[in-house]
């Protein structure tokens, strides 16, 4: 811990810095329907779960994109998607410009070592055959990125430092570890490749709440030291308040709205955001008997066949008629704040 | 108020190969009628383990009860017999799990899993039992009951799959339900959705509950008062504003202080708890939360601190008690 600690720059929010402008990730319209088959001998499509139906946005370089939203409503495909470990049914996914969507697997090799991820849970994303030294090592030396072994070694430590690990921790096998260490070689994993974008798939959600508030410092202090950009994907509000630049919500496979943090946490449109917000408890007594709780009913339906309209309609308390015939447009209703909500 | 639970001194041991690992390590706690008491800690401080041994539900062996009192209406469930126990079980205290995904029966309809108890405890018929639960899954707000009877746990969603737990534990109308962690593995909006529903069902039926759980946030919005436990003892007992307003453990100030809040302006740095939880088989003497503490002092290397009283209804188990004040010490 003490080295990151140390390093730590001051910031006394998550601005991102002005001049770093330009767009590290950009997502056009980005599908991705799975089939749905019957059929044991020949297999026969009968429907299509749509995950993911037509979301746009970009991550500027240096910048932190929090996605929220409920099990389900696409924000791990999404993420899956840019680190092109699904195949998207339709859209771009453009890195530094290039639309990585067409490129074949070695073209996209390099890529793979800019985008890294960090997966939600530290129990099963980590080989428990392999010592620490060698999980570590394994991505450097598939990628050719430090081919002597020796210095491989010397870099596993020098990980393991950054990430707030003694050196012994090199020749332990996982299920010698807790869940906050083990996320932290995960991280570590991922850093190894010198990566300029990292994909955060509730990363935090699986620690205790102890845990969870030092490997949050650990992925700030990490994005301030290496300049990293990072999309974090979470279901617990308040982490991603803590640590995004700009929030993106997300509900059934569409985006629903779309602002800079404090603006979306300060000043929340859509009628979704509004409810997850007013369903985070708070943890203080008094402050919660004071809450009026207005609490959405019914649960998520099936991405299998989604509602007409605007998809969150069965459940919303604004609802007017047109709402279940024309999907709302996505529009940026004050500067850098978009929704999709007609009756906002 | 009467007392409907009293727990004294309540010991509960694993005998592994790596050592005794003592879960729960001496705590005692009452729970009033129609009365709502929170359990927190985090993964592996006992909080699990306790809720167990009241149902005498701990997997034995490794497990064992090794000492205490768990007085439920006067006896002491651990020395009722087996078959007195399977009495108890549903009928006076039932158990709401965390995982609804597990914790129900596959390959049995959800009506049979409701009647099963209903038959068992009531000696209801067929006809009887089948109504009663229809009944009951419209009172957990379940669509369609006649037709979910006939239905699989897999043809429901985790939130319903809760709901029909939740049922099945109101089904004898008992005077204790134990719910562990139970929206843990449910999304935000469905957890608001059921714990309004237990708190509205627990004040209906004038039920007690214990709720065991790590989110900080639930406990604030439905619990009467608050056990904080860490490494299998009770640290910081109270009522719920006492122990959020002016924690006397600097493990809860720790715990209180290192989550991140919507209410209030963003913080630059999140303030952890540093370190991690200790090894339960290898407890040394003194206060376990020593090495993360901010506050230690020399005794506290010494001598494990008992559970003393700060204000009546407010007890720490803490050497620097009194000269804990809410904003606690930065890292030093």
């Amino acid at each position: 811990m003490s080295e990151a600690t140390a390093i730590r720059k001051s910031e006394a929010t998550p601005t991102p810095q002005p001049g770093l402008q330009e767009n590290l990730i950009e997502v056009r319209n980005l599908k991705m329907h799975f089939p749905v088959t019957e059929g044991i001998i020949i297999p026969k499509v009968v429907a299509h779960v749509k995950a993911v139906d037509g979301i746009t946005f970009s991550i500027k370089k240096g910048e932190t994109l929090g996605l929220v939203g409920e099990s389900g409503c696409g924000k791990t495909t999404t993420g899956r998607c840019i680190l092109q470990l699904e195949k998207p049914t339709a859209g771009d996914i453009l890195y530094n410009g290039v639309n990585l969507n067409g490129l074949g697997n070695k073209e996209m090799s390099p890529y793979r070592q800019k985008i890294q991820v960090i997966f939600q849970d530290p129990y099963s994303s980590l080989n428990p055959r392999m010592k620490i030294r060698e999980i570590l090592s394994e991505p450097m030396r598939v990628h050719n990125i430090v081919p002597d072994s020796h210095a491989r070694d010397k870099r596993v430590l020098e990980l393991l430092n950054v990430v707030g690990l003694t050196p012994r921790f090199a020749d332990r096998y996982p299920h010698e570890m807790s869940g906050g260490q083990r996320q932290r070689i995960g991280i570590a994993r991922a850093l190894a490749m010198n990566p300029e974008f990292i994909v955060c798939d509730e990363a935090v959600s699986a620690l205790d709440v102890s845990i969870q508030a030092q490997v949050i410092n650990l992925l700030e202090d990490l994005r301030d030291e290496f300049g990293l950009t990072y999309l974090f994907i979470a279901h617990d509000l308040s982490v991603v308040r803590h640590l995004c630049h700009r929030v993106a919500v997300m509900y059934l496979g569409k985006m629903v709205e779309l602002a800079d943090c404090d603006e979306l946490f300060d000043n929340p449109m859509h009628p979704y955001t509004r409810a997850l917000l007013d369903a985070v408890p708070i943890p203080d007594p008094t402050i919660e008997s004071g809450r009026q709780h207005k609490i959405i009913k019914g649960e998520i339906p099936s991405p299998i066949n989604p509602p007409s309209g605007c998809v969150f309609h069965p459940r919303c308390g604004l609802a007017v008629d047109g709402c279940s015939k024309a999907v709302p447009e996505f529009k940026e209703l004050r500067p850098g704040h978009w929704v999709a909500c007609t009756e906002v | 108020m009467t007392t409907l639970l009293e727990i004294e001194g309540l010991q509960t041991q694993f005998f592994t190969s790596a050592g005794v690992v003592k879960a729960v390590d001496g705590i005692s706690y009452t729970v009033d009628q129609g009365e709502t008491v929170a359990v927190v800690g985090e993964s592996g401080c006992g909080k699990s383990v306790s809720a167990l041994s009241i149902l005498r539900l701990v997997a034995d062996p490794p497990g064992k009860v090794v000492g205490g009192k768990i007085k439920f209406q006067g006896r002491d469930l651990l020395q009722l017999s087996d078959r007195e126990m399977r009495d108890v079980r549903g009928n006076d205290i039932a158990m709401v799990f965390q995982e609804p995904m597990t914790s129900l029966n596959p390959v049995l309809t959800i009506g049979m899993q409701i009647t099963e108890t209903l038959q068992h405890h009531l000696g209801m018929s067929d006809e009887e039992a089948n109504a009663r639960a229809v009944e009951l899954l419209g009172k957990v707000g379940i669509s369609e009951p006649q037709r979910r009877l006939a239905q699989y746990p897999h043809h429901l969603s985790g939130g319903m799959r809760q709901r029909v737990m939740i049922a099945i534990a109101l089904a004898c109308e008992p005077k204790l339900i134990i719910a562990d962690e139970p929206t843990t593995a449910l999304d935000v909006t469905i957890q608001a959705q059921i714990l309004e529903l237990m708190k509205n069902l627990t004040r209906e039926f004038g039920v007690a509950l214990i709720v065991i759980t790590h989110n900080l946030g639930v406990v604030a919005r439905y619990a009467d008062r608050v056990n904080v436990m860490y490494a299998g003892k009770i640290i910081e007992t109270g009522t719920a504003a006492d122990v959020y307003h002016n924690p006397k453990h600097p493990y809860t100030l720790a715990l209180l202080k290192s989550v991140p809040r919507l209410d209030l302006p963003r913080q630059a740095k999140l303030d952890p708890v540093e370190g991690q939880p200790p090894d339960l088989a290898r407890l040394g003497p003194g206060c376990p939360f020593r090495p993360r503490c901010r506050h230690a002092v020399e005794r506290c290397a010494r001598e494990n601190p008992p559970l003393e009283q700060v204000v009546p209804g407010h007890y720490s188990a803490c050497w620097e008690k009194s000269n804990l004040t809410s904003a606690g010490k930065p890292i030093s």
